[in-house]
């Protein structure tokens, strides 16, 4: 079974590798299907692990050891259990989609074969994040993700800058170092966290530090939490760090749909999960996770609602469902949080690829207001859409119903109503903003004619690539019984109490009404034909919610620009003051030195003579003097 | 009676006279013989102390000496009329091609 866990693992790295042979060369069709055949071939391994978890139970592997010194020893050491068999099947399912999708997608692109290489080194920094036994082995795939996805990010990196107003990501390179910066900002919360815990346990080791847990003083377990969580908000991009995720829309697509959608970013879900004997052990961090998740759902939601940017709305939408996620970890419901982010990576993943396909047809153009009316000529991108956005939804029978609706019941469980109460709002948004765009973009009135666009449906086998994800966002949802009992061989299982079961049917009801009804205010609203009201765009509520709360601007003020200053400060008044001038310093009086001394070489060899002369009396002295004092 | 003390005087004379010479001397030849001389003068302190201390060590350096004295003139003079043969003269002052 160590085979298939090596397996699995380095199929995509040799695939990076072998992509990056020829990276600097113009396409070359191979790299895509190699590197997609690897892919295929880590995705059957990791179901052949799946089935291997199921029937027989957790597999370990240890490569060799990494780092010994002292008492420390940290071995490349994987395990393939409950969580991980999931994660990785998932990962690499989208991946393998992915792959083959980009094939089509990148097809005019001058950095084909880099693409590759890039998408299949993320794909092994994910998995090393999701197998590694230990603390550290997670944050060296996390650091490896961080790098891929700035790599993907700023994969178009020639754009040069614009203004806000026309762009608010303002560049590729931009997004991609605020994304790369935000993520850095968090990964010290994360490291300190992982001190913390070598600190006080002497091992990173998961199973030894969950050992450890109930001797730990609850001081130091509330810190710890926090410290890990911190990393967590990083990458799952939870509020005041979310701003980076909307801007890595500047990425190619299959990029946001790979990791800005489906996979890297619920890595800090990820880690709340696999960390749960910890928080289980500290409820008020767990109840802040929950609160944070609540509002960033509702917070994401409602800047989603008056976006025009067809990536940007998705990405949004990923926020809120991240939020989601956080909350069902944070309630205690961590099977439920690990089956919302698999079922989201399905239908989110697809409704990427399904953007990717409406921008493909309309040459690059995001905006939705441009669109319309696009069903007649892409009939199965809008049935994927269609259904990747029933998911999102929360519409029985699709994925995202039965994950959802746990969600909203574990809340309603927990007594926390308020939190019930705004994630039931955030469902109705949810459908609103998600059959919006839908509307806007495949109904309605055929407004691309206007910019004389000339849409077109993709090729075959890219809509074909996409099926897997369509078939899941579907039926995922069937097999909730099943993966409970399966993860919660692990996870701890979560009952719910006699008073939500009585309340399940109103629950249901209650949620699918508010979810029925966004989709038909979008209906009335978008279907048609695109209604706009310039006093309500206008309107300083819209205009803060379409200026994303004005927070980006605000860090801009707050923290980039007197950090700019500051470096100023520090380059030209410390650094070229103290630093180089002790430097120059040092030279100068070895250059002066050397030129002083110079005229001892006047190249007369009776002069050289009386130099070594007395120097040879100096040493004559002073080795009187020494032998005189002993 | 002579002792030991008029042995090294001897050798420190002889020495500094070399020294000397080397110093001040302009002719290649005339070095030679100052180094001669400050060789001489360190077998001179050799033999002296060790018919002093009786230990023919020092007697055996000073043997040494003698030969790698001889085999240095042998090599040197060589080098010397070579020298004379290039540039035709043995005048120190006439040497300054290490220059810097």
């Amino acid at each position: 079974m160590e085979t298939l866990v090596y397996i699995a693992l380095f199929a995509p790295l040799v695939g990076s590798l072998f992509a990056a042979l020829f990276g600097m060369r113009p396409k070359t069709l191979w790299t895509g299907v190699v590197t997609s055949l690897l892919l295929f071939v880590s995705f059957l391994a990791s179901a052949m692990l799946l089935k291997h978890v199921y029937t027989v139970g957790a597999v370990h592997a240890e490569l060799m050891d990494w780092i010994v010194a002292g008492d420390m020893r940290v071995p490349f050491g994987f395990t393939v259990d409950e969580v991980t068999a999931v994660m990785m099947t998932v990962v690499t399912l989208v991946s393998t989609v992915v792959h083959i999708y980009s094939n089509g997608y990148m097809e005019h692109d001058k950095g084909f074969n880099r693409f590759f290489s890039y998408l299949s080194a993320f794909v092994f920094s994910m998995l090393v994040l999701v197998m590694s036994d230990n603390f550290l082995g997670l944050f060296i795939g996390w650091e490896g993700v961080g790098v891929c996805s700035w790599l993907l990010i700023g994969f178009w990196y020639h754009k040069p800058d614009v203004g806000r107003d026309v762009n608010p990501s303002i560049s590729p390179s931009w997004a991609a170092n605020e994304a790369f910066i935000m993520n850095r900002i968090a990964d010290l919360g994360m490291l300190i966290g992982i001190f913390l815990i070598y600190w006080n346990v002497g091992s990173l080791n998961y199973q030894e530090f969950f050992a450890a847990v109930p001797q730990l003083s609850h001081g130091m377990l509330v810190l710890i939490g926090i410290m890990l969580f911190i990393g967590a908000m990083g990458k799952s991009a939870q509020f005041p760090l979310h701003t980076w995720l909307a801007d890595a829309m500047e990425g190619p697509t299959p990029v946001s749909a790979l990791i800005h959608a489906a996979t890297m970013v619920t890595a800090g879900v990820y880690l709340v999960i696999r960390a749960h004997p910890l928080y289980s052990e500290i409820p008020e961090v767990s109840y802040f996770i929950a609160v944070l998740g609540t509002f960033v759902a509702i917070f994401a939601a409602s800047m989603a609602l008056v976006n025009r940017d067809l990536k940007r709305i998705i990405a949004y939408s990923t926020l809120s469902q991240l939020g989601y996620m956080f909350a069902a970890a944070g309630l205690g419901a961590y099977w439920v949080a690990l089956f919302h982010l698999a079922a989201h990576a399905f239908f989110k993943a697809l409704l990427f690829l399904g953007a990717g396909n409406v921008m493909h047809a309309m040459n690059d153009e995001l905006d939705i207001f441009k669109m319309g009316g696009l069903k007649k000529v892409m009939r199965w991108t809008y049935t994927y859409m269609g259904v990747a956005s029933l998911a999102l939804a929360g519409i029985w029978p699709f994925a995202g119903f039965y994950s959802k609706d746990t969600i909203l019941e574990a809340a309603f469980n927990e007594q926390s109503y308020g939190i019930w109460f705004v994630l039931w709002l955030t469902a109705g948004l949810t459908a609103f903003y998600s059959f919006r765009l839908v509307f806007l973009t495949f109904l309605s009135d055929e407004r691309y004619k206007q910019y004389g666009f000339h849409p077109h449906e993709v090729q075959k086998y890219v809509l074909w690539a996409m099926f897997p994800l369509g078939l899941l966002a579907v039926i995922f949802g069937w097999w909730k019984e099943e993966f409970m009992a399966f993860v919660t061989r692990l996870l701890p299982a979560y009952e719910m109490s006699e008073h939500t079961e009585h309340m399940v049917w109103i629950l249901i009801i209650v949620t699918m009404a508010i979810a029925i009804g966004g989709i038909v205010v979008a209906y009335i609203m978008y279907a048609k034909r695109l209604r706009r009201n310039e006093r309500i765009e206008q309107s300083l509520p819209y205009r803060i919610l379409s200026n994303q709360y004005y927070i980006p601007i605000f860090y801009e003020k707050a923290f980039a620009k007197p950090y700019a200053e500051l470096s100023d400060i520090a380059w030209k008044e410390i650094d070229q003051q103290v630093v180089d001038a002790t430097v120059d310093g040092i030279a100068r009086v070895i250059e002066e030195t050397g030129d002083g001394t110079r005229r001892m070489q006047t190249g007369n060899l009776s002069d050289y003579l009386k130099w070594m002369a007395a120097g040879a009396l100096i040493l004559a002295v002073l080795a009187i003097i020494v032998a005189m004092n002993h | 009676m002579i002792g030991l003390s008029h042995y090294l005087i001897l050798s420190a004379i002889l020495f500094s006279i070399g020294l000397v010479g080397v110093i001040r001397r302009r002719n290649l030849l005339m070095l030679f013989f100052a180094t001669e001389i400050m060789l001489n003068a360190a077998n001179i302190a050799f033999a002296a102390l060790s018919s002093y201390m009786h230990d023919l060590s020092g007697q055996m350096f000073a043997f040494f000496i003698i030969a790698v004295a001889a085999s240095e003139v042998a090599v040197g003079l060589g080098l010397l009329i070579l020298l004379y043969k290039k540039y035709g003269s043995l005048d120190l002052d006439d040497y300054t091609m290490l220059r810097g």
